[in-house]
């Protein structure tokens, strides 16, 4: 999807609303009319997006008066006696969110290289349209594959190698029951990886040609002049990928509900089951008993919503500053 | 020495660039393993009775997931009457009418509300659509996947409507026809393959949402008839019977999953031919 937006020419303007013609000639011509009734709904987003905000905050309002900001840092979570704290899951989603950038971006980053610099154009056209594909699969149905692929492989050949090579590391360590952190961030990785891989590669076939040419003539190999000259320039553009893929990841819900384990723990082993915001939101919603409990989940959701917003905004900044730099160093 | 640092140099370059293939490679091939897996699992448990029976109680044999497939329907029709008309409006301000600052204001949050974690989404339409009626419902599904609709159909309306060549608006306007009366019989017409696609594209993507069905849709063994009652949905169905420990809820799973992933994937390559060949056929 994204790979035909960006081949669209953007130098189609709006017209300006005849300028020679009345008010009253443009309004009884239906331009003002269209204009306004289009405007309402335009705004209507702002209103929809403020309401949602609006929403997760009052709703929240009875955790957010027990717990102040220590809702933050309480480990415990027991809806038997009200007490809720939200650090096992801020752990659990920070904790795969980034597993899961540490196994995607390397990958991605190498794959978009690839497209961009190597591959001939419509064979790169060909490969990103399956990329995008791959991004347009159902989150549930990669949980699927987690469950009955990821699982049994973590399980049974995943852990053991990874105890077996790296096991004196603490994250490495303990009991390996096929579900937890790590399946979760391998399932959100290759979730992520598509986003990676296009929003870079669309990036890296922005940098002007002569900054490779002036690389080659250089002397410097082909990957040198990729890794040298190529990438610095496209590189605030390829860390707004990465956000996105952040944000992507922190959300995501359904794959990670199925293969975490949903154990409300903090441990240091990446081995070991965990939860997330998005996780705990989904498994439990339903089953609040108590307006302080539904009241505790909406307030995670006001976390997640608030980790998401602000990283997105970041993502977008920074790949606007790229597309729009064109034609000047990095 | 420099003739060792030359060979150096060489190999590096081999390596490094042999691996950004074999990581495209490997991404690409992602892709086709899960469709293989799905056709291999899933295949065998598609049958008639998938489509047309409902599910049967644990032990039974048989069964199938028709009012799922009814109950995803159902929730489209819903997110695509709520959700298509304000997108495509709203678009049509931004390409169309916008000036600087605030379409911009506009652009950003409909790209922040895309970012949106679907959970979030979910939230959001339970405090809005169940939380007044206090009991889950078909419409309060359709409301949760109606807003993640908005956000995507904004953007592609926009692109495709700004692909439109400003010569065909000048051309219109230099007959004497009015703003409005161009946007409606040439930019709009000219248009529509893409803008059509784009909206095709948003229903696709939310039909495989789950995480916002769970506390709205909520789910149902059974027929729901009206819009007032909880609804079964495809990927709810799907969640459901994976996590479940029966084996045959398992292949149910599978079966379901197939036909999910057919349902977007044939969505999103038919739209693309569609767009390419619409292309092909405007430049010659």
């Amino acid at each position: 999807m994204s790979s035909a937006q960006t081949t669209i020419d953007h130098s189609a303007a709006p017209l300006p609303s005849g300028g020679s013609r009345t008010f009253l000639r443009r309004w009884l011509e239906g331009d003002e009319v269209a204009h306004v009734v289009t405007l309402i709904f335009a705004a209507g987003i702002l209103l929809l997006t403020s309401m949602l905000v609006w929403e997760l905050w009052v709703n929240s309002h009875l955790s957010r008066a027990r717990f102040g900001w220590d809702f933050f840092w309480t480990k415990t979570w027991d809806p038997i006696f009200d007490h809720f704290g939200a650090a096992p899951f801020i752990y659990g989603t920070l904790v795969t969110s980034v597993v899961s950038l540490i196994i995607a971006v390397p990958l991605g980053l190498a794959a978009a290289i690839f497209l961009a610099e190597l591959a001939p154009r419509k064979f790169s056209d060909t490969v990103a349209f399956l990329i995008d594909l791959l991004a347009a699969v159902p989150s549930v149905i990669y949980g699927l594959l987690g469950i009955f692929i990821v699982v049994p492989l973590m399980r049974t050949t995943i852990g053991p190698f990874l105890k077996s090579t790296l096991g004196f590391l603490p994250i490495f360590q303990g009991p390996n029951y096929g579900v937890g952190f790590l399946t979760a961030s391998i399932v959100l990785a290759i979730m992520i990886v598509p986003y990676i891989i296009s929003v870079s590669r669309e990036v890296l076939l922005t940098v002007p040609r002569e900054q490779r040419e002036a690389a080659l003539a250089m002397g410097a190999t082909r990957w040198e002049a990729t890794w040298q000259a190529v990438v610095p320039w496209a590189r605030t553009g390829i860390m707004g990928s990465v956000f996105l893929a952040l944000a992507r990841a922190l959300g995501e819900t359904m794959a990670v509900t199925m293969v975490i384990g949903n154990d409300p723990k903090i441990a240091a082993s990446l081995f070991a089951p965990g939860y997330t915001i998005a996780a705990v939101i989904a498994n439990e919603f339903t089953e609040a008993t108590g307006d302080l409990y539904l009241s505790a989940l909406i307030e995670l959701g006001l976390v997640l919503f608030l980790m998401t917003f602000i990283l997105n905004g970041l993502a977008r900044l920074l790949i606007l500053a790229t597309e729009r730099g064109g034609g000047r160093p990095a | 020495m420099t003739k060792l640092r030359m060979i150096w140099r060489k190999s590096l370059n081999y390596f490094m660039l042999t691996l950004t293939g074999v990581a495209a490679l490997g991404v690409v091939s992602v892709l086709f393993l899960i469709l293989g897996y799905l056709i291999f699992n899933g295949g065998s448990s598609l049958n008639l009775n998938f489509f047309t029976k409902l599910p049967v109680p644990v032990g039974e044999t048989g069964g199938g997931m028709a009012n799922a497939i009814v109950g995803s329907l159902k929730l489209l029709f819903l997110a695509a009457v709520m959700g298509l008309p304000v997108g495509l409006i709203a678009g049509i301000y931004l390409a169309e009418f916008g000036g600087k600052t605030f379409s911009f204001i506009i652009r950003y949050t409909t790209d922040l509300l895309n970012g949106v974690p679907s959970i979030v989404i979910g939230i959001f339409a339970y405090s809005i659509a169940v939380l007044p009626v206090k009991h889950f419902s078909t419409l309060a599904g359709g409301v949760a996947l109606g807003i993640m609709v908005i956000p995507i159909t904004v953007r592609s309306t926009e692109e495709f409507l700004k692909s439109v060549p400003r010569s065909m608006r000048e051309a219109a306007m230099a007959l004497g026809a009015s703003k409005s009366k161009t946007i409606l019989t040439v930019v709009l017409p000219a248009a529509s393959a893409g803008v059509l696609t784009g909206m095709l594209l948003a229903l696709a993507r939310v039909a495989g949402e789950t995480a916002p069905l769970l506390f709205t849709a909520f789910s149902n063994q059974f027929w729901s008839p009206g819009w007032g009652q909880p609804v079964a949905s495809l990927p709810v169905m799907i969640y459901t019977y994976a996590i479940a420990p029966y084996d045959d809820w398992h292949r149910q799973a599978w079966a379901a999953g197939l036909v999910l992933l057919l349902l977007v994937l044939i969505a999103n390559v038919g739209t693309r031919l569609l767009l390419t060949g619409r292309g092909a056929t405007r430049s010659a």
